[in-house]
Order: C-alpha cells, then sequence, then structure tokens
C-alpha cells in the first residue's frame, strides 16, 4: 500500500519540527517549528482520510488549520511584545527566571 | 454526505452562559469607557459564573447524555468538574478583581501592549488605568476548561485544549511588577504549550489512523478488534498523554510549571494551578477511562512510573526553593504525581478519589496565592522564603492561615490534604499500586519538611522591618476565607462531598 508512505512522510516532517524546537535559538524558528509539527499532523490526518475512505480526517485538517492560525496570533503577539522590550528574539536570552 | 446532529442546547447551557459571557466582556471592552469599565465587568463575570453553576444544577444535569453527534457527554464526571472548575474561578476572578487602589501597585499591569519602561507605560501608570481584558481572557479560558472536561473526541478535546491555554498564555504576561519576567514566562508557557498540544494532536492523528474515528466510544469499540494497522495505538495512546501530562505539569513535561508560576501575575498563578489540573485531570480521566482503558496492559505500567517520578521529582526539589511561589510550583508538581496515583488504578474509586483530590488541591491552592500577592516588600510581592521571617508575629492572621494551607498541602489530619491524599493512595492500592502509595507517603513526608519549615521561618525567623501585609479588600479576603473554611470543613467532614463525587464518578461510555 503505497499510501503508507505518506505516513511516514508525515512522521518525518513531525521529528523534523520537533528536532527544530529542541535545538533551534531563534523563536520565531521555533515557532515554525511547531508549525511544521501540525501541517505534518495535517498530512497524515489526510492520509488516513483516504485510507479509512471517509472524509472525517480532511474535517480535522481543515479544523487544525484555524486552531493554528488562531495560535500564530497569540504566539506572535507574545514575541512581539518581548522583540520590543529586549531588542532580541533568542530563547538564550529568556533567562531571567533561572535559579 | 454529512447529517446535521442533534445538539441538546440544555445539556450545553452552562457552557453557552460562559462564552456569552466572555463576548459579553469583549463587548464592554470595546465599548465603556475605560474608567468604568472594571465596575461593569466583575459583576457580569461573577453573575456569568452564578449563572452558568445554576444552569448545571437546574438544567444540565436533568439533560445527562452525549450530543453533538457524541462529540461531546455530560455525565457525573463532567457535571461535577465543571461545577468545580465554576466555584474556583469565582473566587480566582475575586482574588483577580483586588485593586488596591493608592500607592500599592496591583498585580495587573496597566496597559499589557506597550513596552516595559516606556512613554507608554509611564502615562498609563499616570492615568491610573487599570486593565481589564483579563476577565473575557479568563472566561473564554473557564469555558475552555469546562469543554475540556465533557470532550468525547479527540478534536474537540485538542480544540478545548487550545481555548483553554491560549488566554493563560497572555494572561502570564501581564504582570504589574518585574513585567520582563513575566513576558518571559509568557513565551515559555507559550512555546512548550505550543509544542506540546502539536504532540497531543499528532497522537489523536495516530489513533485516527487506528479506529478510523476520534470519537472515544468509537476507540473503545475497536480496540481488540483487526483494524488496519495495529501498531497505531500505542504510541498514539502516548502522545496524547504527553499534551495532557504537560498540562497537569508531570514529571519529565513539568520545565514549565516553576518558571511560569513564578513569573505570571500571582493571582493568574492560584487560578491556573487550580483550574488547569482540575480540567487537565477530568480530560485525562476521561481518555484513560473510556476510550484507551482496553489497552491498559500497554500504558498503565507507563502512567505508574510516571506518577512515581512526579512524586518524587515534585518533593525533592521543593526542598532547595528559596522562593514561595516556586515551592508552591514544586508542590503542585508533587500534588499531580499524587492525583496520578488515584487516576491510575483505574477502579471506580480511582475517578471518586481523583476527582475529591481536586476540589482539595483547588480550595488550598488559589488561598495561598492570594496570601502571596499581599506579603509585600517595598511594593513588589516579597517572594522570598527569608522576607517571610517573622511574618506570625507582625501578622498574625495572615501567618495562621498560609500555616493551615501548608498543613493541609502537607496532608497534616483535619485537613482536606489529609483525606485527599488518603482518598488517591487507598484508591491507589485496590488497583493494584501498593508501591506507587508507599513512594507517595515518603514524597509526602518530604514536603511536609518543606511547609514546616516555611512555617517555623513564619514563626520563629526574626521579622524582616521592610516585608509588610497590605490591606486587601472584602474580595481577596473572601476568597482566603473560603478557601480555608472549605479545607478545614472537607478535612473534618469528609463524606458529603465524597459522596457527591461517588454518586457523579460513573462515565458514560
Amino acid at each position: 500500500m503505497t499510501l503508507v508512505a505518506y505516513i511516514y512522510l508525515a512522521t518525518i516532517l513531525f521529528t523534523i519540527g520537533a528536532l527544530v524546537v529542541l535545538t533551534r535559538r531563534n523563536t520565531i524558528v521555533v515557532f515554525m517549528g511547531v508549525e511544521l509539527m501540525l501541517n505534518a499532523t495535517n498530512l497524515a490526518l489526510v492520509t488516513f482520510s483516504r485510507m479509512h475512505g471517509t472524509l472525517d480526517g480532511q474535517v480535522y485538517a481543515l479544523f487544525v488549520m484555524v486552531v493554528a492560525a488562531a495560535e500564530v496570533v497569540v504566539g506572535l503577539a507574545i514575541i512581539m511584545s518581548i522583540f520590543r522590550a529586549r531588542r532580541t528574539a533568542s530563547v538564550d536570552d529568556s533567562n531571567l527566571l533561572k535559579l | 454526505m454529512f447529517e446535521a446532529p442533534e445538539i441538546s442546547y440544555a445539556a450545553l447551557l452552562p457552557l453557552i452562559i460562559v462564552f456569552v459571557g466572555g463576548l459579553v466582556g469583549v463587548a464592554i471592552e470595546g465599548f465603556a469607557g475605560k474608567a468604568k469599565r472594571y465596575a461593569i465587568h466583575l459583576p457580569v463575570v461573577i453573575a456569568t459564573l452564578v449563572l452558568a453553576f445554576l444552569a448545571i444544577i437546574m438544567v444540565a444535569r436533568d439533560n445527562q447524555g452525549a450530543t453533538a453527534a457524541g462529540a461531546v457527554v455530560i455525565d457525573g464526571p463532567s457535571l461535577f468538574l465543571q461545577g468545580l472548575l465554576l466555584v474556583l474561578s469565582v473566587i480566582g476572578i475575586l482574588v483577580m478583581s483586588e485593586r488596591f487602589g493608592g500607592e500599592t501597585p496591583d498585580a495587573f499591569t496597566q496597559a499589557g501592549v506597550s513596552t516595559p519602561g516606556s512613554v507608554e507605560e509611564a502615562l498609563a501608570t499616570k492615568m491610573g488605568a487599570t486593565t481589564t481584558e483579563i476577565y473575557p481572557l479568563t472566561l473564554f479560558s473557564i469555558g475552555g476548561m469546562m469543554l475540556f472536561t465533557m470532550a468525547n473526541d479527540l478534536l474537540v478535546m485538542f480544540i478545548a485544549l487550545e481555548i483553554l491555554s491560549l488566554p493563560l498564555y497572555v494572561l502570564s504576561g501581564l504582570a504589574r511588577r518585574r513585567r520582563l519576567l513575566s513576558q518571559e514566562a509568557a513565551l515559555k508557557y507559550f512555546l512548550l504549550g505550543a509544542f506540546s498540544s502539536a504532540f497531543f494532536l499528532f497522537g489523536a492523528a495516530l489513533i485516527y489512523g487506528y479506529s478510523g474515528s476520534m470519537r472515544f466510544d468509537v476507540i473503545a469499540a475497536s480496540i481488540g478488534t483487526e483494524v488496519l494497522m495495529d501498531g497505531l495505538l500505542v504510541p498514539g495512546v502516548l502522545l496524547v498523554a504527553t499534551g495532557l501530562l504537560f498540562k497537569v505539569g508531570a514529571v519529565p513535561f513539568h520545565a514549565w510549571t516553576p518558571d511560569v508560576y513564578q513569573g505570571a501575575p500571582t493571582p493568574v498563578t492560584g487560578f491556573m494551578a487550580a483550574c488547569t489540573k482540575v480540567a487537565a485531570f477530568g480530560a485525562m480521566l476521561r481518555v484513560f477511562y473510556v476510550a484507551v482503558e482496553g489497552a491498559r496492559l500497554d500504558w498503565a505500567p507507563i502512567l505508574a512510573v510516571i506518577a512515581a517520578i512526579t512524586m518524587i521529582v515534585g518533593a525533592v526539589m521543593s526542598v532547595r526553593q528559596t522562593d514561595v511561589k516556586r515551592i508552591l510550583a514544586y508542590s503542585s508538581i508533587a500534588h499531580a504525581g499524587f492525583i496520578l496515583v488515584g487516576l491510575v488504578s483505574l477502579q471506580q474509586s480511582g475517578v471518586t478519589s481523583t476527582m475529591f483530590y481536586l476540589v482539595t488541591y483547588g480550595f488550598m491552592t488559589i488561598p495561598a496565592f492570594a496570601i502571596v500577592t499581599m506579603v509585600r516588600s517595598s511594593g513588589t510581592e516579597a517572594t522570598h522564603v527569608s522576607q517571610w521571617a517573622g511574618l506570625g508575629k507582625t501578622n498574625p492572621w495572615v501567618a495562621a492561615a498560609f500555616s493551615f494551607l501548608m498543613l493541609a498541602f502537607a496532608g497534616i489530619p483535619l485537613t482536606s490534604g489529609f483525606t485527599g491524599k488518603f482518598a488517591v493512595f487507598s484508591a491507589g492500592v485496590e488497583g493494584g499500586y501498593a508501591w506507587l502509595a508507599v513512594i507517595g507517603v515518603l514524597a509526602s513526608a518530604v514536603t511536609a519538611y518543606v511547609y514546616f519549615r516555611l512555617i517555623v521561618t513564619m514563626y520563629f525567623g526574626d521579622s524582616d522591618d521592610d516585608t509588610v501585609v497590605i490591606n486587601a479588600s472584602a474580595l481577596t479576603l473572601f476568597a482566603i476565607a473560603f478557601g480555608v473554611v472549605v479545607t478545614l470543613f472537607l478535612g473534618v467532614v469528609p463524606s458529603p462531598m465524597l459522596e457527591v463525587a461517588q454518586q457523579a464518578s460513573q462515565f458514560l461510555r
């Protein structure tokens, strides 16, 4: 079944996204990693939808897109407010709370 | 292709009331003058919460069942936890609404959008503006939490997770003092929260691939039958569990907890600590008891290990903390571990004891953080333990209330902490996890040392002249008194509440 290849692709993309979150320093890039994870999930959902022969997965993917958009709004607002206060978007500089 | 689902609006009435209240709050933000907003918001929010609570008792309770095409279920546990969330929210909102007035700064910044140290911030401060966006944000968050406890579908659960989290991210960044710290807490909470919800979603996708649906009843029915891809279930369940365990701050997904609890405005921390736990444990109960109970042999041992390390790490790490808010944060991690012992037992009593523990934990946490907002040193909150020294002599009432809550955290008899711990540990033993109960008792002993040390500092330490307890209004005092009375009551006569929890512990499958 060739459709399984898309599941592998989705898993690889999800892993890449997770690695981006864990290794990159710039908050915007970290955030892009999260978005990649969500979109990898969308690919998996649509593929499973095709495999099961139902449309549910495609509807789920639409919901995920809306939620991801809402997350971008809040996330970028928080990142912007920090950037304006500190002139930096590096996660390494956000270290006031470390004890 | 799609049939329009039947929606029982009567069953969803409490949720609808809360969301409408949030929208009214947005309208108030838009149309009322800046000076009037606070006075309008507070009664509207309280009325919304009270109405929603009445709707649970009078309407939703008589309309139990699955609705909206099985996406949400109104049953005993969801109604119990929604009621609990609403009561906790009322006292949480009261603490948030504290406006000290005069020279004493409030917990929230005057202008969340302004850059710290900028002209805009100074102007807003000079105007004496007060942050009112917190009210609609909190209401939306409460709505998401209520939906989280009744979601019977992984997609609805994911959306509820986002509805409850997004306002909390913003609320964490609105502290009045130490704004950089607060914004940093918001950033950390947001990045890690988004990361964990992506895990939750990918797990949900895998479970969808396994069973062909995200609905819990379909997932439960497909476990044990021949399906397309058998290997997807366990990774899916573990990824979903990751997202949920992050929300309760279980080890190894706890790294955000101390930082966010410390950086966020203290009233928000109290609200978040109590209500997020209630919602997330409600969701976990439903996922583990309804959806994937059939695969318990695959995930229950892992969850038991997580419960054990959560208790141990939470207890041990709290020993070396010197900041009151961080002590409370690590104590919340340890408490998450205790609750997991009840949850992992997979008994009927596991549901009862988990819900009962959530009641006890919520009513001791919000007042504890409320007391932290009142102890100040040169305007800012005095959160270092050494600054609390001698509080027993200078402010006996405050010290007594805080000491009592500490005793409840430690689980001393005649406080609700003891009955709650007893309930979850006995459920754990009943479920065959005696070793978890032993670890739990040992971890309680370690945390008790931390709390007693704090009490000793308050009563026998030398007073630090800079530290003062500021006069709070009736709002905060009522919240503290209410929490203390409930904590005492549930410690002395726990049986009525236990009985309610037991009656409500039956899931509708």
